[in-house]
């Protein structure tokens, strides 16, 4: 897992009286007697790692996405590569199951963590022994826990339904049912990563002044009320900063799919991250990068309007 | 008063035994699993070894198999780590501080850079054409230089935000005391910085010790073998002996772990940065 914390843009400045228009800004860059002390060469070190590592491989994606490529040689095929991706079966499958894979985590992720939050917050018995318990999944290696529950998912000698059967149900067919693999995967996703939608909540929750909480109480409110009006719209900032983590991990997941099916069974759990696995190591560098650019759009098209929507919002308020 | 607190009680007792079932029984069971012989670790059964108590066993063996391949994972994971995340604290340190203390018109520009970074996917096969290109692919200093471009917009971001708290008389004073750009920054700036340094350090430890697809795309090669890539080769040669595999997770579990018991506060705070303020 390759967790980031999300694009956040930082407005509380320490100089009250330095937030000028963009004029008075210039001018003041220009009379700033100190500007010297902070010289833009700073920048070049990591400037240039970020550049020809990061930054120049994914301008150039866009060329060869459009190319049939070897590494030495790149034919010109136009959209051919997105005409493949797009209608063959195999490989659409992919693009479906991220979206899927994404939504779905996200929405538990924000459901489960505010819930466990609100538990986590309250004067609940053994706190920061709860807390401790439900974010250590976070920091544990992905591929460890893939494997781990690849076999708490066995159909037959599992944990999973072995414990399921005591209580009389017969579990489903986890990782081996085609219609069902995504799902398990998206369940052993959540299971990992809600301790730290859940620590940014409590992060979130702890900030509310409580104050607030008392006069809504000496008006009568119940706790539902008091959570519905109170807790929900003041989270707000926690609730974008889970939102968009967990999509663009969501969106990005590779390594618990790769441990977990590889894909299978077939291609029924493929995922954008996976195809794109898939197609480099058998050789179709075009292919593979039109999967990265297609990547790419999917998921800017969907973290930043999001991005940009929630946090109009929050100002507003 | 009374009745809340027994609710409390119960209440806590109550999400002990859930979150117990839910997050601790698959540790319970790596451990457990870890502990037993093979036959009794291919049953698959939750419970106590009942045969010979094999923890030490099975970790000498599996730190032993296919020419202690564990051991030298071990110790590229740790160069790749230690290398990686203390130039790319030192780097992103310099861009972070000088993107809060300086203003210019490309600063909206630098922004937009660092939010991409976090955005936006690695392109693969063009990222392996370039290092390549560069002679380094399949390399551990290209690995390193790899680690270090995808994780410096999130420290960035960490060290921007710690800047601001840093008052900035502090460095006038510096400079009027004669200090140089350099000197401002490591004499002056990075001690008033430690605490977010540790934090970042602590966070990137764990990203990349556990990162997976960088290690798999970029670094082929049994000589660049990182924990991770031979946790995946392991679990395909030896499902049938679930005892050593099960060894395996658990001593790639065990790094994050101490760090989690020494550095919990660190942790909590660089993760949930950006929760409380838009």
């Amino acid at each position: 897992m390759t967790t980031t914390l999300p694009p956040r843009e930082r407005t509380d400045n320490p100089h009250p009286d330095s937030q000028p228009s963009r004029k008075e800004k210039k001018r003041r860059a220009k009379r700033d007697p100190f500007a010297f002390a902070y010289p833009g060469w700073f920048y070049a070190p990591a400037g240039i790692i970020y550049g020809i590592l990061f930054l120049f491989p994914t301008i150039i994606s866009f060329y060869f996405a459009f190319t049939r490529w070897n590494l030495s040689s790149a034919e010109f095929i136009g959209f051919d590569n997105f005409v493949t991706f797009f209608t063959q079966e195999r490989l659409f499958r992919g693009f479906i199951n991220t979206l899927i894979f994404g939504a779905l985590t996200s929405f538990a992720k924000v459901v489960l963590g505010l819930l466990l939050a609100v538990v986590l917050t309250s004067g609940i018995f053994a706190r920061g022994y709860l807390r401790a318990v439900v974010f250590f999944p976070v920091l544990v290696s992905t591929i460890g826990v893939g494997v781990t529950f690849k076999i708490l998912f066995d159909p037959f000698d599992g944990l999973v339904n072995e414990a399921l059967a005591v209580i009389g149900i017969t579990g489903p067919n986890w990782l081996t049912d085609p219609n069902m693999a995504i799902y398990s995967i998206a369940i052993v996703d959540i299971w990992k990563g809600v301790g730290l939608a859940a620590l940014i909540y409590i992060a979130g929750v702890v900030a509310i002044p409580s104050d607030y909480y008392e006069a809504a109480r000496v008006d009568g409110s119940n706790a539902w009320h008091s959570f519905w009006h109170i807790t929900l719209p003041l989270v707000r900032p926690a609730t974008i900063t889970v939102v968009i983590l967990s999509l663009i991990g969501g969106l990005r997941t590779f390594d618990l799919i790769w441990t977990m099916t590889s894909g299978g069974p077939g291609f029924a759990s493929d995922t954008i991250a996976s195809v794109i696995y898939k197609q480099y190591a058998a050789g179709y560098y075009g292919l593979s990068t039109a999967g990265n650019v297609i990547l790419f759009v999917l998921v800017t098209a969907i973290v930043l309007p999001i991005y940009i929507f929630l946090n109009r919002k929050s100002k507003e308020l | 008063m009374r009745t809340e607190r027994i609710r409390n009680l119960v209440g806590g007792i109550i999400a002990i035994v859930v979150t117990g079932i839910i997050f601790l029984v698959p540790f319970i069971f790596i451990l457990l699993t870890a502990m037993k012989t093979r036959e009794e670790a291919n049953l698959l059964e939750f419970g106590w070894p009942v045969g010979d108590f094999r923890l030490l066993e099975n970790v000498i063996e599996v730190l032993q198999i296919r020419d202690y391949t564990v051991v030298r994972a071990f110790i590229n994971s740790s160069i790749l780590t230690v290398f990686s995340v203390s130039i790319m604290v030192v780097l992103a340190a310099m861009v972070g501080w000088t993107l809060q203390r300086r203003q210019s018109r490309w600063n909206g520009l630098i922004n937009m850079l660092v939010l991409a970074g976090l955005i936006i996917p690695p392109a693969v096969v063009p990222t392996i054409f370039v290092m390549k290109t560069l002679g380094i692919f399949a390399t551990m200093p290209g690995l390193i230089l790899v680690e270090i471009a995808f994780g410096l917009s999130f420290c960035i971001l960490l060290f921007r935000a710690f800047a601001a708290t840093v008052p900035r008389e502090i460095d006038e004073a510096a400079i009027i005391d004669g200090a140089g750009p350099i000197r401002l920054f490591f004499q002056f700036a990075f001690p008033l910085l430690r605490s977010v340094i540790v934090t970042v350090i602590v966070v990137q430890s764990v990203f990349v010790f556990n990162d997976f697809a960088a290690p798999l795309y970029f670094a082929p090669g049994a000589e660049n073998v990182t924990v991770q890539l031979s946790l995946y080769n392991f679990q395909s040669q030896y499902f049938t002996s679930y005892n050593l595999l099960f060894t395996d997770i658990l001593l790639i579990t065990v790094p994050p772990l101490i760090l989690y018991i020494f550095f919990n506060k660190q942790i909590v705070a660089g993760l949930t940065s950006g929760a409380v303020k838009g």
